[in-house]
């Protein structure tokens, strides 16, 4: 009944226009095309956080179909409660979305998706994950992976920036047996748009995590911003899968991973790494595909 | 061109031409982002294969593919050079925008 969605199918008309994130910014890609997939007829929540700052600029308004910001903690709580009242008004044919960051997701609005997935309420969830607090201003969030200099690690004699690895946040929420639960990166636009119409597709709550590089945040330039996200991919430090009637599925398993080396430089937030951290992230790397291969591959 | 328009916005002169609530219409922009760009992309269409690459990956979407060329909204557009990074034909170039 799908289609293909790509760049030839997906539609020419724009629900996420006139925002005023960084040039080159990722989160803002990842809204844009979830938006297009979704359709009219959706209704976003969006917590503190650069996707809300920079849309609802009063009297400005980037969003053409209803939005609404919700506190920091509450976008499971605010998407399932505006699920609950389309469904009282008997509204139907729409979609109740949330869009957070990965502050907003992995640390301090995690009950409230937890709720949301426990009661399986009918929403689409999207972690925006670019590895850090960046609307206040590069904060250390709980996807932060390691040896990344923010303003709440920094990189110094002692200290290599971050000291802890990622969440495991796709893990945590496919533990709760959820509907449907992805990774996608916006290196790879069409495996993403594909799982958006899957999520779209599902009765219950779906969750996808979305990894997008943030120019400003990341001290890189502003035009490798989708070559960056897929050169994390290829190089292991980022993967694509899903989590789909209780089995886990690795979407894409590289012969050999690209050099992490090549990924790491060209950002200003890793600059500093020595060699041995280097070592740390490749062991933590293949820890964690090796555990993956070994589980996710049927 | 097939994207949102900029709207004329007159700043409210009193509390009670102001809207109730913190809300406001959706597809409202009353200001153009134009004057963020350094460099403007410019499609040279003699070496462009329409693979639409660039409409898909542009992060502000201001990349029209209706027409029968491609078109890009230069209110909205910041000059952040992803689709010129991305067209493999080398069809965009970054041209330095004159004050
Ligand atoms: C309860 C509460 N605590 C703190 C803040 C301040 N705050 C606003 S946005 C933000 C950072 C959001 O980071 P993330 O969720 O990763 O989204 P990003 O800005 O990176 O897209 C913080 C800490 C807030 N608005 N509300
Ligand atoms: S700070 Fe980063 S995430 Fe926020 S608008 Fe700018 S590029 Fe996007
Ligand atoms: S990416 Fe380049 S070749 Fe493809 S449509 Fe755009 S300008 Fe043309
Ligand atoms: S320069 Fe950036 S904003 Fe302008 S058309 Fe290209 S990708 Fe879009
Ligand atoms: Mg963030």
């Amino acid at each position: 009944m799908n289609q293909k969605l790509n760049a030839r199918t997906i539609t020419n008309k724009e629900l996420f226009y006139g925002h005023k994130a960084c040039g080159g910014c990722g989160e803002a890609l990842a809204v844009r095309l979830a938006m297009k997939v979704l359709g009219e007829r959706t209704f976003a929540s969006l917590p503190a956080g650069c996707m809300s700052a920079v849309s609802f600029i009063y009297p400005n308004m980037a969003f053409t179909s209803n939005a609404i910001i919700t506190p920091f903690a509450s976008t499971g709580a605010v998407a399932a409660g505006v699920a609950a009242g389309l469904k009282a008004l008997g509204i139907e044919d729409t979609h109740s979305v949330g869009f957070a960051g990965d502050g907003g997701t992995a640390d301090i609005g995690l009950q409230a998706l937890s709720g949301a997935i426990d009661r399986n309420d009918d929403i689409i969830y999207f972690c925006n994950d670019n590895e850090a607090y960046m609307n206040t201003g590069i904060q250390k969030s709980g996807l932060t992976p390691y040896g990344t200099r923010t303003t709440t690690s920094p990189a110094g004699e002692n200290l290599p920036g971050s000291i802890t690895m990622k969440k495991n946040m796709f893990e945590i929420v496919a533990a709760h047996g959820i509907a449907y639960a992805a990774t996608a990166s916006i290196g790879y636009l069409e495996d993403f748009m594909k799982k958006v119409q899957k999520a779209k597709d599902i009765k219950g709550t779906s969750y996808i995590h979305v990894f997008a590089p943030c120019p400003t945040g990341w001290g890189h330039e502003s035009n490798i911003a989708v070559s960056l996200a897929k050169q994390a991919v290829d190089c292991g430090l980022w993967y694509l899968a899903e989590y789909e009637n209780g089995e886990f599925t690795l979407n894409k398993n590289p012969k050999e991973f690209s050099s992490v080396e090549d990924y790491l430089k060209v950002q200003g937030r890793f600059k500093h790494l020595e060699d041995r951290d280097i070592e740390i992230i490749k062991n933590h790397r293949d820890t964690k595909w090796k555990k993956m291969r070994r589980d996710w591959v049927r | 061109m097939k994207r949102p328009k900029v709207k004329k916005w007159t700043e409210p002169k009193t509390i009670k031409d102001y809207p109730m609530g913190s809300t406001c219409d959706s597809d409202h922009l009353t200001s153009i982002n134009a004057g963020w760009r350094t460099f403007r992309p410019v499609i040279n269409y003699d070496k462009c294969v329409n693979c639409l690459r660039c409409f898909l990956v542009c992060p502000d979407g201001v990349i029209d593919k209706s027409g029968e060329k491609l078109e890009i909204d230069y209110d909205y557009c910041k000059g952040c050079g992803v689709c010129e990074y991305e067209c493999r034909p080398r069809a965009i170039d970054m041209v330095k925008e004159e004050k």
